[in-house]
């Protein structure tokens, strides 16, 4: 996709300059036109009088440096924390089991260290085959090691899709993989399609804060490479009995320059892991004040439930980080989430808009958040919490 | 000890909008700041330099007018600010940027590469990472605290998932920093006047002898296919009545969810 002013229809009359956040429009011989700064966020494309500046789709001359169609297949990085499979990666089979369903293709795990049991694990979960390298090296992770390893996987089974968590690890090696097979990388996607005409992946994600999604494409190297928001994805089915193949891969020349001298673990604030928790009530700058978060605690714990935040709430320091919902914090799906006191900013929503039912308790009704709500109660959310707990205290006898 | 740390200029995502009938951005003089991450990076520099002495560097990639997050640098007392700029490096993504990066910094020399953990107008967090493999050095992602540092080895608590590592690497090394690294610091007026008058070098494709198919659109594996507004639900509801008969539609409606 390009952005272009029709130089025949520019009248000179430089309005647009003013809209460009990068100072990418420029004045030439009395026309404007769109320089290498553009970063295609459409500032500009109403703003003109006379309809010169437009949108151009245009497929990129970028010659196709190897064969595409070597590439068969899904990987799901199968991450592993203490020899244990993280969650992340149950959701990613999930999701790749659908598209391998799409693309009529094989679905694989990666797995890292860990053991032959949480190899089976994964078969599972829908994998149809695990790539294997139990060495100890891979038992903490280090950065080189691990893109090292993964390089040269790609290199000999070429895959034509990789997915991994955008989890500290998944964000931190797959980067150095990328740049080393020279492809493409999305970050932190929150969907994923296949193009029905070429195959080839959409990849969507929040830019700009979470103020616009953008859909990417990878449409002349390969693999496509893409990570994935954790707890946006569904797992797929887990099946005792499915079969699939267990491929032990040995090490290569595996060397790094890092070392991992010690873990620390931070206590968890909640019961429940915010991040596996059904239902999550959320406060935020609305409760005025942290005691209001007892409040939301008691209706937490009314409904077995967590507790979550909003940023404006941990900045004043009402609530620990770890609370956090939103694009700088955890990314959440519960079945219920109760927002109160919360506007609904783009960086929040982000976090939380896939929860299955989300309910809204706000004082204003123009309020964002109830435009994402299924729900919504508006009032003082004092008056409504403190009804809202004597009533279900009340039921619970 | 040479210290490159590497900046972005970026418009305020918080105050960037879209108008959802037309899908663009609405902005209304949406300032243009220093990458907030990137100010830590910068900050980390600084304190490094004091520690154990040499001489830090910023460098950006991008237009002109970047020369201002540059001049901001200089007057929180960087010693040198370069700028990477060429109508060859427009399109660029996270390859092809890190892949100009990795050319210029091979040129400039360096013991140390610092970066901001992402940039918050496409949040990434993916050049540091992949300019150290172009480079051949190791990195480490989302340091939050710098425990040590001499001429060989450096020791610093990374940020996990569910806490934090303490990771000791070599040097040369690349860092990408959090927030909760340092507070960065401000201008000095004796800083501000030096940002004032200093030079900025400026770097193009040929002067850091980057092939012209790996920068750019051209260099780029990724395009951008589409952009539109985040989606909102339709199918919602507001209880309505006295607080009292909203509080039991809305316990009517979680008994009906099962979730009592
Ligand atoms: C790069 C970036 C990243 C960000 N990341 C995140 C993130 O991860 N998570 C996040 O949450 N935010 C994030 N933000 C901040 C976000 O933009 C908003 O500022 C923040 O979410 C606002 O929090 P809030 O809704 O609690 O506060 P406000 O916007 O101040 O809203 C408070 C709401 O409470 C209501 N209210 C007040 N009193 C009452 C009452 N008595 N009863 C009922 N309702 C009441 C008001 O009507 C209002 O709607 C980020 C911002 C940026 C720039
Ligand atoms: N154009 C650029 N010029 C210099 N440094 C950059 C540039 N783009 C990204 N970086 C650095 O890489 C980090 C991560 O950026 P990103 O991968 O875009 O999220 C930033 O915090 C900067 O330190």
């Amino acid at each position: 996709m390009l952005i272009i002013i029709e130089q025949d229809k520019c009248i000179g009359c430089a309005v647009c300059i003013e809209s460009c956040p990068y100072s990418a429009i420029v004045m030439t011989d009395e026309k404007a036109s769109i320089n290498e700064y553009c970063q295609l966020c459409r500032a500009c494309l109403n703003v003109c009088p006379e309809g010169a500046i437009v949108e151009r789709t245009e497929t990129s001359d970028i010659q196709v440096s190897h064969d595409l169609s070597t590439y068969k297949g899904i990987w799901v990085f199968a991450e592993q924390r203490d020899g244990y499979v993280s969650a992340v990666s149950y959701e990613l089979i999930g999701e790749g089991r659908r598209l391998a369903g799409e693309l009529k293709t094989n679905l694989s795990a990666v797995l890292f260290g860990s053991s032959e049991k949480e190899a089976e694990e994964l078969i599972r979960w829908g994998a149809d085959q695990v790539y294997w390298c139990d060495d100890p090296i891979f038992e903490k992770f280090n950065d080189e090691p691990y893109s090292q390893q993964f390089v040269s996987l790609i290199n000999e089974f070429k895959p034509a899709i990789i997915l991994c968590g955008a989890t500290a690890i998944g964000r931190s090696f797959m980067p150095r993989v990328a740049a080393r097979v020279r492809t493409g990388l999305t970050a932190d996607c929150t969907a994923l399609q296949i193009d029905k005409e070429t195959g080839n992946l959409i990849q969507i994600r929040p830019a700009f804060g979470g103020n616009i999604m953008a859909s990417i494409l990878c449409p002349n190297h390969r693999p496509q490479i893409a990570t994935v928001r954790p707890r946006v994805m569904k797992r797929g089915d887990y099946k005792e009995d499915r079969k699939g193949e267990i491929i032990k891969i040995r090490a290569v020349n595996l060397n790094s320059n890092t070392e991992v001298l010690n873990s620390h673990k931070e206590p968890s604030y909640c019961k429940v892991n915010l991040q596996e928790a059904e239902v999550i009530v959320s406060g935020g700058r609305g409760l005025g004040n942290a005691k209001g978060f007892e409040l939301i605690e008691e209706l937490a714990s009314l409904l077995n439930g967590s507790v979550g935040a909003s940023r404006a709430a941990v900045d004043e320091g009402w609530i620990a980080y770890s609370h956090q919902v939103g694009q700088t914090g955890k990314t959440v799906c519960p079945k219920i989430y109760i927002a109160c006191g919360i506007s609904g900013a783009v960086q929040h929503l982000v976090g939380m808009s896939s929860s299955d039912i989300i309910i809204a308790i706000n004082k204003n009704p123009e309020a964002p958040i109830f435009n994402v709500a299924n729900y919504g109660i508006v009032g003082d959310l004092y008056e409504v919490i403190g009804l809202l707990i004597k009533r279900l205290k009340e039921t619970k006898g | 000890m040479r210290f490159i740390v590497c900046i972005k200029q970026v418009p305020d995502t918080a105050e960037v909008r879209i108008n959802p009938e037309t899908n663009t951005l609405i902005r209304d003089g949406v300032p243009s700041i220093i990458n907030p991450y990137d100010m830590h990076a910068i900050e980390a520099g600084l304190a490094l330099r004091e520690k154990v002495g040499g001489k830090v560097t910023v460098l950006t990639m991008g237009p002109p007018q970047a020369e201002t997050a540059l001049r901001e640098a200089l007057s929180m007392g960087v010693d040198e600010a370069v700028l990477l700029t060429d109508r060859a490096f427009a399109g660029s993504d996270t390859w092809a940027t890190s892949y100009t990066l990795f050319k210029a910094v091979t040129k400039l020399g360096f013991d140390l590469i610092i970066c901001g953990k992402q940039a918050i107008d496409g949040d990434t967090a993916q050049v540091g990472p992949e300019m150290a493999e172009f480079l051949k050095i190791p990195h480490i992602a989302y340091v939050k605290a710098i425990e040590h540092i001499d001429e060989k080895n450096i020791i610093v608590q990374r940020m996990m998932d569910e806490g934090y590592d303490v990771v000791k690497s070599t040097i040369p090394v690349l860092l990408t920093v959090v927030k909760e690294l340092n507070i960065p610091r401000l201008p000095s007026l004796k800083g501000k006047m030096f940002a004032k008058k200093a030079e900025i070098k400026k770097m193009t494709r040929e002067m850091i002898s980057a092939e012209e198919e790996n920068v750019g659109l051209k260099g780029s594996p990724t395009t951008v296919q589409n952009i539109f507004a985040p989606e909102i639900k339709k199918d919602r509801k507001l209880f309505t009545g006295t607080t009292d008969e909203q509080v039991n539609q809305l316990i009517e409606t979680l008994r009906g969810l099962k979730c009592l």
